[in-house]
């Protein structure tokens, strides 16, 4: 073939609950805890995902009211880094599929 | 123990510690490192290259603070012991992979904060910290873990009215006095840079 095709394709779309569970989507949960401090919570947001100041804010405040906050989606190894990184800064974080 | 950290005209942030104050920030990052554990690379003998590829542990730290300070990474808290094996499993290599890099991270972080605190120039008792740049993220890593320490000793909770409100008889009033005092420290710390 040659060069790349830049004509619409038509994307068949799976049914619900047909999709191969590769192509579900990983997320990264930041949970409650007592400890750490709000504006600690804030200030990695805005740090390690460079969020701005109003996005950090809610996620903090989700984590804080509702106990977790989905924090970032991507591939499962995306999300690893991403928990790892959250491990690092001593916020409890989780990785699962997003079902 | 009233001090806390302001930001000084350069951006960095600075605060007056009297010789007590350093003394006990020295003690408990000691304690963190030792908590912590050292790291494979300093075993004696160890060839460094072996040590690159080391393994790290596949179960949680029977130890409730550390394993606060290093959680599994597949077991929703929600779930519990209800977790499923596969979330075990996946937790269990997930750990194997990163756990020694991640107690790598915060042994660094508390030994630039006892580097910090032993490199103070003692003026009338006390002396006046500078933390600036990429400090300022060891010494909110090490507040931070600290914290998490302190709190899971005390089994702090998101209502702990009582904890506050001690009398100073009992045991675990020092404890709470320097909770408090790490939070004002981190909260202070974090103003300076936002």
């Amino acid at each position: 073939m040659g060069g790349v095709s830049v004509a619409p394709v038509e994307i068949e779309r799976p049914e619900a609950g047909e999709a191969p569970s590769s192509d579900v989507p990983w997320i990264t949960l930041v949970h409650n805890d007592p400890v750490n401090l709000m504006s600690y919570v804030t200030y990695v947001f805005r740090t390690y995902f460079g969020y701005p100041k109003e996005k950090a804010e809610k996620l903090m405040l989700d984590v804080h009211h509702k106990g977790r906050a989905v924090v970032s989606s991507g591939s499962r190894e995306e999300m690893e880094r991403d928990v790892q990184a959250m491990h690092g800064y001593g916020l409890w974080a989780t990785l699962q599929q997003d079902r | 123990m009233a001090g806390y950290f302001e930001a000084a005209p350069d951006g960095a942030a600075v605060i007056a510690l009297d010789e007590v104050e350093v003394s006990i920030l020295r003690s408990l990052a000691v304690q963190l490192l030792e908590l912590i554990g050292p790291g494979r690379e300093h075993e004696e003998g160890a060839d460094p290259l072996a040590a690159l590829f080391a393994e790290g542990p596949s179960s949680p730290p029977s130890d409730p603070a550390l394993a606060r300070l290093f959680p599994d990474a597949y077991v929703d808290p929600q779930a519990g012991d209800a977790a499923g094996r596969e979330a075990r499993e996946a937790s269990a290599e997930f750990r194997r992979y990163t756990e020694n890099d991640l107690r790598a991270r915060k042994r660094e972080d508390a030994l630039a904060v006892v580097r910090d605190l032993d490199g103070l120039e003692p003026s009338g008792g006390g002396a006046v910290l500078r933390v600036a740049g990429d400090d300022a993220r060891h010494w909110l890593g090490t507040l931070n873990d600290l914290r998490l320490t302190i709190g899971s000793r005390l089994g702090v909770t998101e209502d702990d009215e009582e904890l506050y409100r001690l009398p100073d008889t009992d045991p675990r009033k020092p404890l709470v006095m320097a909770y408090l005092w790490l939070g004002g420290l981190q909260e202070s710390l974090l103003e300076t840079l936002m």
